[in-house]
């Protein structure tokens, strides 16, 4: 579903992304790990079109999105959660909901779409009048997630979700994303907590400097020599 | 000594006068508050959408036709404003950013005094003046604070009640968030612009009952907008509220003790010395 | 909050021209009084002192705009030096000389007093442009609501003195005044090279770009901050003294408040904000086109000249962003074997 090929990028006069290449299939659970820096989160904001390119190539469906701004690129279905939640503080939980439908498609099934995540995020429906500012973390999490749903994508990116989490929450969300996956969204997930999140995807793309040093199943990758080596925990 | 009710007179039109600086600074904190623009030129549109009222009304217009026409203008000319001048410039330093709407104020206030001369021009009215418990309250105050009253509750539902209104507050609070929305910011920025725009022309339309118009009205109300927009805490609505409020009072009361520069001076002061106690002014945006 | 266009580290400007190129501008800008006879060459007389007073405020402020410090309140520092100066004069009759030392120390005095808050509880960018706004809208009304010994509105005339002379500043010869205002402007050149050169243009880039790492390496960011303000504010009160002393009359409206503030700040942004010239360049340009115009259009077209002003101001924020001089300069200084740092897209 998702291609990206070759794909450079970086910021001023500094590369982040060198050369890479990665591919999510419809309906699969795929992980980028690597290290801080690693260029993780760049990667995303590409991928969404919130950094362009400088040279590569992505497609959705066969759709180019090379060098697509950001509020197009969710109409093709990709949906963003960013790095740090980036809720809108002052909005309350239902207001949050409310602008993730904000493109006119996802507008007209918004009441499906709204039961759909109180009943995913029970949580959510218990807080909905509360402003998202006042939220937990993990709460906090769990509305960006949901936002993101609720432009009814096809492909949904996470970024660093575990990040500033208690460990507590960092099982319970990952037990969320497994559902959420399994509600049959397509996730490609970035993370750092490498352990965890090899548990729930099919694949995984090791990056680290910017550039791919491993792909493949989870379950092998669990296992790698070189993964477990640099990774603690493992 | 001052007669009391004199003190009670000037702290009434403080709250009178209250209203329509509340317009004007929600306005001008509406824009910067999704633009990060702060539009010094803001006033100086108030003051061309007074003169169209001014001239509508030399031609026979009834007035509350004039005022529909004023508050259309406004909504134009702050599109105009946004795709002309500050459309190029999203990206610069925010001083070029602040120049440049002087350079457009200047360019306002100067054309004006081309077309229209110096020459004060008003637009009579002739409406009662109550008496309250000694009070005196003209009309000409009271109908623009009722109206500058309902306006703003109206703002209020708009920006909390309707999705237009609820995603230009999100855009206020993180742009890019409101990208991966699917909001096109530029879309966002005009509707804003048009709305601020359009509670200027209201806020012209507002101050016709009370003030003459010339080109440099704006060095009037002008600086004053932005001190209480500072004042309480730039991109702050409620700050911007209260804040107006509080001038108002400050320079209708010392007027009315000393003199009406020295009323503004002494507001002026208070502001200077809020700064520097509360740098992100009385109500600090909120994260 | 560095603006207009940041520049290039290197100073631009003469100092790179030829001594040569430097020394006969001088002569020939000493020599021209004399060549400029009759009513015309009185006109071009008053055209050109007002040319340097004005470039020397435009100088003055550009030394706190530079580095990120943009006042819009200038008109403050600028109507207290003229108004001190002024009042002293037709109340106690003192000399200019010395009401231009107090009005020096008094302006001094008050932008210590606004900078140093300003600087500790870290008011800038939007905030600080707004605080000078205030201030100088403060002077003005002051200056306005004390009518009863400023003159408000009307402004003052200053006192003919009984006999012309360096005592009273007071002239009739106009290239008296040429060579007064020469040396005034050559003088805030040499300030502002001075500035340039020192250990506190590269404190004050610094704290420019970022105060709190500034602050870690040692730098007295306060310090250096009013500094920096109280130099700007003194050196605009003498310009305010120049004017008063020249046209001898003040007006609050000519010399306080947000008008002339924003026009200081848009001469300077004109012609370029970070160039030893620009200031001048910049006030040259505007000072001629306002006079081209009133004489192309007199009276009937009041307004025109500033309207197109305001027009090219708009223009060449959008286009031009580092001013004429600038712009021009840094094309100048771009040789074809530089090696300039490729700016990664």
């Amino acid at each position: 579903m998702l291609e990206v090929r070759s794909v450079t990028a970086g910021y001023g006069a500094f590369t982040a992304l060198w050369d890479v290449s990665l591919s999510v299939a419809a309906g699969e659970a795929v992980a980028v790990v690597g290290p801080n820096g690693a260029g993780k989160t760049t990667l995303l904001r590409v991928l969404s079109g919130l950094l362009p390119a400088r040279a590569g190539h992505l497609s959705l469906d066969g759709i180019s999105l090379t060098g697509r701004p950001a509020h197009e690129v969710v109409g093709h279905g990709i949906a963003h959660v960013p790095e740090g939640r980036r809720i809108f503080p002052a909005l309350t939980v239902a207001d949050n909901l409310r602008m993730g439908a904000y493109l006119p498609a996802a507008r007209r099934r918004f009441a499906e779409s709204l039961a759909g995540v109180y009943a995913l995020f029970p949580v959510l429906a218990e807080r909905r009048r509360q402003r998202a500012g006042s939220l937990s973390g993990g709460e906090q999490q769990m509305l960006a997630i949901g936002r993101a749903l609720m432009s009814r994508p096809k492909l949904i990116l996470l970024d660093e979700p575990s990040m500033g989490l208690a460990p507590v929450m960092v099982l319970r969300l990952f037990d969320l994303i497994r559902r959420v996956r399994g509600e049959g969204y397509t996730i490609l997930v970035v993370e750092q907590n490498v352990r965890q999140v090899l548990k729930i995807v099919d694949r995984a793309y090791l990056l680290e400097v910017g550039r791919i040093k491993r792909e493949g199943r989870a379950a092998e990758l669990a296992e790698d020599e070189f993964v477990r080596k640099s990774y603690v925990g493992l | 000594m001052i007669d009391p009710i004199f003190l009670v007179e000037a702290a009434v039109n403080g709250v009178l006068l209250g209203g329509i600086l509340a317009l004007l600074a929600l306005g001008l904190n509406l824009i910067f508050g999704v633009i990060d623009i702060v539009w010094i030129v803001y006033v100086d549109l108030v003051m061309v959408c007074m003169y169209a009222i001014y001239f509508a009304h030399v031609h026979g217009w009834p007035f509350w036709l004039a005022a529909l026409g004023a508050v259309g203008l406004g909504a134009l000319l702050g599109i105009a404003v946004h795709v002309l001048v500050i459309s190029p410039i999203l990206g610069s330093p925010p001083i070029n950013q602040l120049l440049a709407t002087g350079g457009l104020l200047f360019f306002i206030q100067s054309f004006a005094t081309f077309l229209w001369t110096t020459d004060h021009r008003s637009v009579r009215f002739a409406l009662p003046t109550f008496e309250v418990g000694g009070i005196f309250l003209p009309a000409t105050r009271l109908i623009p604070f009722g109206i500058s009253i309902l306006a703003m509750l109206a703002l209020y539902l708009f920006l909390t009640r309707t999705f237009a209104g609820t995603a230009i507050r999100a855009v206020a609070q993180d742009r890019e968030a409101m990208a991966l929305m699917g909001a096109n910011p530029r879309r966002v920025y005009v509707t804003t612009s048009a709305v601020g725009g359009l509670m200027a022309g209201l806020a012209g339309a507002l101050l016709v009952f009370q003030y003459s118009v010339h080109p440099f009205f704006g060095g009037q109300f002008g600086p004053l907008t932005f001190m209480i927009c500072v004042l309480g805490g730039l991109g702050n609505m409620v700050g911007a509220f209260v804040a107006s409020f509080i001038m108002s009072e400050i320079i209708s009361i010392a007027g009315v003790l000393w003199s009406t520069e020295m009323g503004y001076v002494i507001a002026f002061v208070v502001f200077i010395v809020v700064m520097f106690i509360r740098p992100g002014g009385i109500l600090a945006r909120p994260e | 909050m560095t603006g207009i266009a940041a520049p290039d580290r290197r100073p631009a400007g003469p100092g790179t021209a030829p001594r040569a190129l430097v020394a006969a501008a001088g002569a020939a800008l000493l020599v021209l009084p004399l060549l400029l006879t009759g009513g015309l060459g009185q006109y071009a007389l008053h055209v050109l002192i007002q040319i340097f007073v004005w470039a020397f405020i435009g100088q003055a402020w550009s030394l706190m705009g530079r580095f990120g410090l943009v006042s819009l309140g200038h008109g403050a520092f600028l109507g207290l030096g003229a108004y001190t100066d002024a009042l002293l004069w037709n109340f106690f009759g003192l000399t200019p000389w010395l009401g231009a030392a107090a009005a020096v120390a008094l302006t001094g005095v008050f932008a210590a007093v606004v900078a140093y808050p300003c600087s500790r509880f870290r008011v800038v960018g939007h905030y600080f442009a707004l605080v000078t706004l205030a201030v100088g809208e403060v002077v003005r009304l002051l200056i306005i609501a004390e009518r009863d010994w400023t003159g408000g509105s009307l402004g003052l005339t200053l006192r003919p003195a009984r006999t012309d002379g360096l005592v009273a500043l007071q002239f009739a010869d106009k290239r008296v005044f040429y060579y007064g205002a020469l040396a005034l402007w050559a003088g805030g050149l040499w300030v502002w090279r001075r500035l340039d050169r020192s250990m506190a243009r590269a404190a004050m880039e610094a704290i420019g770009e970022d105060e709190t790492a500034a602050a870690s390496v040692g730098i007295h960011v306060t310090r250096f901050k009013i500094g920096v303000t109280v130099l700007s504010a003194t050196l605009t009160a003498l310009g305010g003294v120049a004017y008063a002393q020249y046209i001898t009359y003040v007006n609050p409206e000519t010399l306080a408040g947000i008008g002339v503030s924003l026009r200081i700040v848009f001469a300077v942004v004109l012609g370029g904000m970070y160039a030893l010239l620009g200031p001048t360049v910049g006030t040259a340009l505007t000072i001629a086109l306002s006079e081209s115009l009133r004489i192309a259009f007199g009276l009937r077209f009041i307004g025109m000249a500033e309207t197109i002003y305001g027009l090219l101001l708009v223009l060449f924020i959008i286009f031009l962003p580092a001013g004429i001089y600038g712009g021009l300069a840094r094309l100048l200084a771009r040789r074809p074997a530089a090696v300039a740092p490729a700016v990664q897209g």
